[in-house]
């Protein structure tokens, strides 16, 4: 325990570092993935086109390779100055835009999976299509989409640990930190692997508890 | 497609918005990739010596031999991994708890922890305790332990599918269990998984590109070298475009093999979706569960154009 408490400022750091990353990220891939997924499902080609386009990009490109882009060829391109908060939104951007794409992809399964009489019988009583969507199919799609959504986030949370290669402080970087100061890296790196199970463990409790509320009675 | 479903046939003044709707993504589109490319020819990112460097054969050479390098460790770790889930599917599918139980308990950490933190602690790690290991062997046995376990849930995930008639035929005319999920169970999961399994293997081709990270020289490293060559300029933007653009193809083409494969079982009557594999799974991790739903998905807008066209 001597490796935790003789640095409580570095693993406090980091742990806050993963925390802001997972939730910046996330608010970003929930934002950006649901835009998208509405334009998959929209009545407009052209959307459809840009979403698909897009998501199927961003799908087969690796996250180290998104990483890489944002924090190397970016900042030259864009003329940015690595001051402090810089590198920290580069990476929250990196993250958020590749998981929006999982993001959209759940978000159109689910609605997908809302059977198509359920449309039909309210578009056949003469609800419009705003009417269709908030009133039949999202609530419907919005239960079926909880639990992969849940694994989305924890995907998310083990991907943060990406930005410890790009120098952005969060729990995969603290052994880096930890080696300098002569602690065991062993031990450091199987206490970071300790907190992430423990991180993923919570979730998949959130997603079970979640799943089991709102299951969908069909 | 489901654009159809939700809506009606468009009247003359959803026409009208849907067109207005498509020049405003149209426009948007555009701006952004005209910001892009402004951005690109302001920096002189488009200059003949920015692009200098990828005239020369040696470094056409050289990016060959780094994705050969990532191919390298993407093969020997799906291979790895197929085999290693089985290992675990059927360690996991035991009728003994002693033998369920470490299974489940080593299937679940190694899917929590991530694939860079057991980079680390191969790499890092165990030459504090005496081991010390060539990067490429760091990024290829946490692939196979990461990808190995989740793959070995989606074996599971099949054979569990699959209903309980098949099981109990095999024992009635005589098999033993091993006989029963080699020669009835596991050939049905692995073929209802299908799609599933290869949409795994291209996480795993993506992730070897973490062993840039740990020092691992493949295509991003090579990447991050001749990007800082500053005799060439340093062009770090046209090569994370040259590297961005392999990545992709090889992907895509991973992909397509997917896409082939499943549309090839689909068609085949004898190997056509196993009856009842295509539940939802409990436990499942976003790959499969997006998969399984994108499969479904895909079912019912078939289902829509067979209404449609009746």
């Amino acid at each position: 325990m001597g490796v935790i408490s003789d640095n409580l400022d570095v693993w406090w750091e980091g742990l806050l570092g993963t925390l802001i990353l997972f939730a910046g990220g996330g608010v970003v891939a929930l934002v950006l993935g649901t835009v998208v997924g509405a334009m998959r499902v929209s009545p407009v080609p052209v959307a459809r086109a840009v979403g698909t386009l897009y998501v199927n990009t961003v799908r087969n490109t690796p996250l180290t390779l998104v990483f890489f882009a944002f924090a190397f060829a970016l900042p030259p391109l864009l003329g940015l100055k690595l001051t402090a908060p810089v590198p920290l939104v580069l990476a929250v951007c990196a993250l958020g835009i590749y998981t929006a794409t999982y993001v959209a992809e759940t978000i159109r399964s689910g609605i997908n999976t809302v059977p198509v009489g359920q449309a039909e019988a309210a578009r056949a009583v003469g609800l419009t299509f705003g009417q269709v969507m908030t009133l039949v199919v999202m609530p419907q799609a919005f239960r079926s989409v909880i639990p992969p959504l849940m694994s989305v986030l924890i995907a998310l949370l083990k991907n943060t640990t990406v930005a410890a290669g790009f120098s952005v402080l969060n729990l995969g970087s603290v052994r880096a930190y930890l080696s300098e100061r002569g602690e065991n890296q062993l031990v450091v790196i199987l206490w970071v692997a300790v907190v992430f199970v423990a991180l993923v463990l919570l979730l998949s409790w959130l997603q079970r508890s979640l799943e089991q509320r709102w299951r969908v009675a069909r | 497609m489901s654009g159809s479903v939700l809506s009606d046939v468009p009247g003359p003044r959803a026409v009208a918005r849907n067109r207005v709707l498509g020049v405003v993504t149209i426009l948007v589109v555009a701006g952004i990739v005209g910001f892009f490319v402004w951005r690109l020819a302001e920096t002189g990112q488009f200059t003949a010596q920015k692009w200098s460097a990828f005239t020369y054969t040696n470094v056409w050479i050289q990016i060959g031999q780094a994705t050969g390098r990532t191919l390298a460790a993407f093969v020997v770790a799906a291979i790895g991994a197929l085999v290693l889930g089985f290992v675990l599917a059927i360690g996991r599918l035991s009728d003994h708890a002693w033998v369920r139980m470490p299974f489940t308990a080593v299937i679940e950490v190694l899917r929590a922890v991530p694939v860079l933190v057991f980079m680390f602690l191969l790499y890092y790690g165990l030459p504090a305790a005496g081991i010390r290991m060539e990067p490429y062997w760091a990024v290829v046995i946490a692939l196979i332990a990461y990808n190995g376990s989740v793959l070995a849930e989606v074996f599971r995930a099949g054979v569990e599918s699959l209903p309980s008639g098949q099981r109990e035929a095999g024992y009635a005319i005589g098999l033993r269990k091993s006989g029963v999920m080699r020669l009835i169970l596991l050939p049905q999961a692995v073929r209802a998984m299908m799609p599933v399994i290869i949409a795994q293997l291209v996480v795993t081709l993506k992730d070897t590109a973490l062993g840039y990270i740990i020092t691992y020289e493949e295509l991003l490293f090579y990447a991050r070298y001749i990007g800082s060559q500053a005799a060439l300029g340093s062009p770090i933007v046209p090569a994370t475009i040259v590297v961005a653009l392999i990545y992709i193809g090889l992907c895509l083409l991973l992909s397509l093999v997917a896409t082939v494969v499943e549309r090839r079982l689909r068609r085949s009557s004898r190997g056509g979706p196993v009856a009842g594999a295509n539940q939802p799974m409990q436990e499942v991790t976003d790959t499969e569960l997006i998969v399984t739903q994108r499969a479904r998905g895909r079912n019912g807008d078939r289902d829509l154009d067979g209404a449609a066209s009746a």
